[in-house]
């Protein structure tokens, strides 16, 4: 009898298990079932790097679109990662204990701040300033990008702080014991131990500015355009299904799809690579 | 008896409110080997980190009593706290290898000290090496990562790395508890020829070191020094029935 409890169980939680996998499967079968046609009747050349845009004529090409992610996230990881990594070697070696005490759960907050929010925000304050003191709509890369920054700051700081603090304490006292000055030794010897974890603290911050939609959605303008400089408006892969998914039909949701596929290629790129780092670390340790 | 090289006088310590060393007195005879040892939680990794000052790390921490080292008292404002941890070396229970190749880990102490040329930096990284006895082991293979090194090498390495600050004391927190026999013979041989030239504080990782290598030995309990003398006195004939119980194991 309790043998057979003990199976059961198994089972149940195998089950459970199982459909989370496969609602992901399924997702992702979906897609490709939706996407793919249209990209094979396109090309994959002229999907990937068509510079027009009309579903109207049929014109499916999202080079724009992949300008515009690449420049916002770029922006987003300029302006964020500096400041983000700065903060965890501030939380983790500088600050004391009662003032990180405060910090953390704080920086854990903005993580919880929905992105319309910030969007909404963004909107309302930082696109004006853009227009008011830099010239052009406001409406632009710059503004994406800081938006992006501030929303990509939590996944930097705390995996950045977490593998700072997870150096054995030895390295910095044998690093302080040799003469070195607190500074020299975050430089020399905490900063490249912890290296693959502030590493993948990037990426997996990059991999969440590709993805995000909604703040962008209310800060770049959306013109399906190269921009030439940061203060024009884009169009990201991610704000283009969202602005037309509602009226897309036959061909046009098929391209919107496709996007998607894109979209999840780029984002499985990204955090395979954060896997990959983050593997690396602990295969050096002993 | 030889001068003294460090000093210490009613020395105190305090964790927050827990206090680790009880009013300790101690004189620390230039060019010998004193170990200092006791059960587990006696104080004497705190009376280690005293003597550079590395306990400082730690928030809340507080010295009372004074530490004098060739009768200059340590926690003098005039110190710099860079300069009192090159005088005064440290190895630990852990092999702690910078993340760098094995010539920089040795050349960093020197760099940090001014020294530029790449052929002084040699000789330096090389006397020191042979001085800890792993010079054989790594001449070929300077410049690959000092993680690569096996356990016992690691920690030759960082005493070589001490060495190379041509510091004058040298303290040893259980510098072989995780080594095997063969290196730890190795690390003690190293040691008796490095008294000649530095003063050794050493936290032995069992009695038996401790009577192997010292020429003197002070034990500790719950922070108060309890005995200190000769390592034969120590070892052999304690006074103190406290010693002669942990030394025969009765307790500890």
């Amino acid at each position: 009898m309790k043998d057979f409890k003990e199976k059961l169980s198994g089972r149940i939680f195998f089950v459970l298990a199982l459909s989370s996998i496969s609602v992901l499967a399924l997702i992702t079968v979906f897609i490709l079932i939706k996407g793919t046609p249209l990209i094979a009747e396109v090309g994959l050349k002229d999907f990937i790097f068509g510079m027009t845009w009309a579903p109207g004529r049929g014109e499916f090409g999202i080079f724009p679109m992949i300008a515009g992610s690449v420049s916002v996230t770029f922006g987003a990881a300029v302006i964020g990662v500096p400041i983000g990594i700065c903060c965890s070697i501030f939380l983790a070696e500088f600050a004391p204990a009662w003032l990180s005490k405060i910090f953390r759960p704080v920086i854990q907050l903005l993580a919880g701040i929905p992105s319309v929010v910030y969007g909404f925000w963004g909107m309302i304050f930082v696109v004006p300033l853009i227009r008011d003191y830099l010239g052009g709509p406001g409406l632009s890369i710059l503004a994406g990008s800081i938006i992006l920054a501030i929303m990509i700051l939590p996944t930097v700081i705390s995996i950045s702080e977490v593998s700072i603090l997870a150096l054995p304490r030895q390295y910095k006292e044998g690093a302080l014991a040799l003469g070195m000055t607190h500074w020299q030794a975050i430089y020399s010897v905490v900063l490249p131990s912890a290296k693959s974890g502030i590493v993948a603290s990037v990426v997996l911050g990059i991999g969440r500015a590709v993805g995000e939609t909604m703040a962008v959605i209310m800060v770049l303008g959306n013109a399906v355009a190269l921009p030439e400089s940061i203060l024009d408006p884009v169009r990201t892969l991610t704000t283009n299904i969202g602005i037309e998914m509602g009226y897309a039909e036959g061909a046009h949701e098929q391209a919107l799809f496709a996007t998607g596929i894109v979209l999840f290629v780029v984002i499985m790129i990204i955090n395979g690579l954060a896997q990959y780092i983050t593997r690396d670390k602990n295969k050096g340790r002993r | 008896m030889t001068d003294t090289k460090i000093k210490i006088e009613n020395l105190s310590f305090f964790y927050g409110k827990k206090q680790a060393i009880n009013d300790f007195s101690l004189d620390i005879p230039k060019n010998r080997i004193m170990s200092v040892f006791g059960p587990a939680k006696s104080g004497i990794t705190t009376l280690l980190r005293s003597l550079n000052r590395l306990y400082e790390l730690i928030p809340d921490t507080r010295a009372e009593g004074r530490i004098l080292i060739d009768n200059e008292d340590i926690h003098a404002p005039s110190v710099s706290l860079t300069q009192l941890r090159r005088r005064v070396g440290m190895v630990f229970d852990v092999p702690t290898p910078l993340p760098m190749s094995i010539f920089d880990n040795m050349a960093y102490g020197p760099r940090l000290s001014g020294i530029k040329r790449r052929s002084e930096l040699e000789g330096i990284v090389e006397q020191s090496l042979k001085m800890a006895a792993l010079w054989e082991d790594v001449c070929d293979r300077l410049d690959t990562p000092a993680a690569s090194l096996s356990g016992g090498q690691q920690q030759r390495l960082c005493m070589a790395r001490v060495l190379a600050l041509k510091p004058e004391v040298i303290l040893l927190d259980r510098p072989c508890s995780g080594l095997d026999p063969i290196s730890t013979a190795k690390i003690e041989e190293s040691l008796q020829e490095l008294k000649k030239q530095f003063t050794i504080v050493i936290a032995p990782h069992n009695i038996q070191q401790g009577g192997r290598i010292s020429d003197r030995a002070v034990f500790m309990l719950s922070g108060n020094l309890i005995e200190e003398g000769t390592a034969e006195e120590i070892f052999a004939n304690p006074t103190d029935k406290r010693t002669a119980d942990y030394i025969t194991g009765r307790f500890g």
